[in-house]
């Protein structure tokens, strides 16, 4: 099969499919995964719509995050690491080894538990990911690109007169909408996001999913969460990961009232063992 | 079913289903009572049946109560959601069910003293023993969780109907007999709506134990043939 290795423009495909149809963004096909001896993740099957939010609930070690860090090849940086079957963003495999995991991983962006914003202005975080991708001619470009950045993840009106200002002089819940900034600078297609409220009080929880609300027209966003409450609350689809598989996957309504698997309906309804 | 992590969550889950039944005990017993106070002129088993309505009602609001905070306590999921959504609905019907009753009572109270018709009555008699019957049957499904059982209950309600329509019809042809007989037939017409109402809200708990045991609404259309709000009569026929 011939590699595609640049990028999809997804804005073309987009225009169009128009934003209301959900073709399969990712399909996972028999994904498993090993870290040394130990079979993590177990012949994950799903597919995930493209434009909204897909949540992956489940206890800790159920394999949730293992699938989330497979999705931009984040797993090929632990060394005894190793992962079967297929994943395919807009057709393509992404563990084909001709693609270029940089590209990859500026298509899928991440967001982590902890907000982890660089060491440098706020500025500068937004700037960093345009910048080395080569996405701006000049500084104007850059400007445009971090205001807009900014303005999208709903932090700009709090942080525009501190532009230069460190980073990590943001509060909690800032610095997440931060690196969510980051992560929306450079035009990536799919978010990623690891438990990012479980470091911010509920306010701030609220601004995040307020605009993981707002941005989900315009990405395929999948949230690892503890929060069956969140995860209730963000996604329109919800998939329940344990012990290493994928047990159900559906709409987020029928998940949280009326699941299909005993185990599913034991994990939501706070009965597991 | 397997138990809560919090077992203070399954407690309240247990209580609200304890309190419930008790309630539908009460309500039985509202319902009988009021219906041989009826069919005895026995006015003071009325009085008393009046009374015990607030017993009903107060249940109804410590339902309420305890279902809310449990809501706001453990923001419960899927079956247990179902089982809170539940307890409330039928605790809302319990609480008409025992007004309805206690209306009857009332008018036990205002046929004090008027013709006291047997025959007419026993039609009524029949039809609060078939209700009364419902009303068990249906609260002895919902503590059994048991949804065949809730949808004969659901489905055999259009015989109570029909009852309810061929006694509209009677006591408008005593009416008509004899203007007399107005008084105490618009009252008995009254009760025997009472009646059938009962028989809608054992309906009512019927659909919601359906829900609460499927997770889905039973949507089929169920067999109506409460057909007295369009029926009329022709003077003309009568002379």
């Amino acid at each position: 099969m011939e590699m595609m290795v640049e990028p999809v423009k997804v804005t073309a495909g987009a225009a169009v499919i128009g934003p209301q149809q959900a073709r399969p963004k990712i399909v996972a096909d028999k994904v498993n995964v090993f870290y040394g001896d130990k079979h993590a993740l177990k012949d994950v099957c799903v597919e995930i719509p493209e434009r909204g939010v897909m949540a992956f609930i489940g206890p800790s070690g159920c394999g949730k995050s293992t699938f989330l860090r497979c999705i931009n090849r984040m797993n090929d940086t632990i060394p005894s690491a190793r992962v079967t079957g297929k994943i395919l963003i807009d057709g393509l495999d992404i563990y084909d080894s001709s693609l270029d995991v940089v590209q990859l991983r500026a298509r899928v962006g991440m967001v982590f538990q902890k907000p982890n914003p660089f060491p440098k202005s706020v500025y500068e975080n937004v700037a960093y990911g345009p910048r080395i991708h080569g996405m701006a001619r000049n500084k104007t470009e850059i400007d445009e690109i971090v205001v807009t950045s900014l303005q999208r993840a709903g932090l700009f009106n709090e942080v525009k007169d501190r532009l230069n200002d460190s980073g990590t002089s943001l509060s909690g819940g800032q610095q997440q909408r931060l690196c969510i900034a980051r992560a929306i600078a450079v035009s990536p297609e799919i978010i990623l996001m690891d438990e990012p409220c479980s470091a911010l009080d509920p306010i701030a929880t609220a601004r995040i999913e307020e605009l993981i609300d707002e941005i989900r027209t315009n990405y395929t966003i999948i949230i690892v969460t503890h929060s069956m409450q969140q995860a209730a609350r963000v996604s329109q689809r919800t998939a329940f990961f344990h012990l290493g598989s994928l047990v159900e996957e559906g709409s987020t309504a029928t998940i949280f009232t009326n699941p299909t698997d005993k185990r599913t309906l034991d994990y939501i309804t706070g009965r597991f063992g | 079913m397997s138990t809560h992590l919090t077992t203070a969550f399954d407690e309240e889950l247990r209580d609200l289903s304890s309190r419930l039944a008790e309630m539908g005990g009460i309500a039985e017993r509202l319902v009988a009572e009021s219906t041989d106070a009826l069919v005895k002129r026995d006015t003071a088993l009325a009085q008393k049946v009046i009374a015990a309505d607030a017993a009903v009602d107060a249940i109804q609001h410590e339902i309420e109560e305890k279902a809310i905070l449990t809501i706001a306590r453990r923001q419960p999921m899927a079956v247990d959601l179902r089982e809170i959504v539940s307890a409330l609905r039928i605790a809302n019907d319990l609480e008409r069910v025992g007004d309805l009753a206690k209306n009857t009572a009332k008018r036990v109270l205002a046929l004090d003293g008027e013709y006291h018709a047997q025959k007419q009555l026993r039609g009524v008699k029949h039809m609060a023993d078939m209700v009364l019957q419902q009303l068990k049957e249906v609260l002895d499904a919902y503590g059994a969780r048991d949804v065949n059982r809730a949808v004969a209950v659901w489905k055999s309600d259009g015989e109570i109907d029909s009852m309810y329509n061929s006694l509209f019809r009677e006591f408008l042809t005593y009416m008509m007999e004899d203007p007399r007989h107005i008084t105490m037939c618009t009252h008995l017409l009254f009760a025997a709506k009472n009646i059938e109402r009962i028989g809608d809200h054992a309906t009512n708990i019927a659909e919601t134990i359906y829900y609460l045991v499927k997770g889905e609404m039973l949507l089929e259309e169920r067999p109506k043939s409460d057909l007295t709000s369009t029926t009329k009569v022709s003077l003309a026929t009568k002379q």
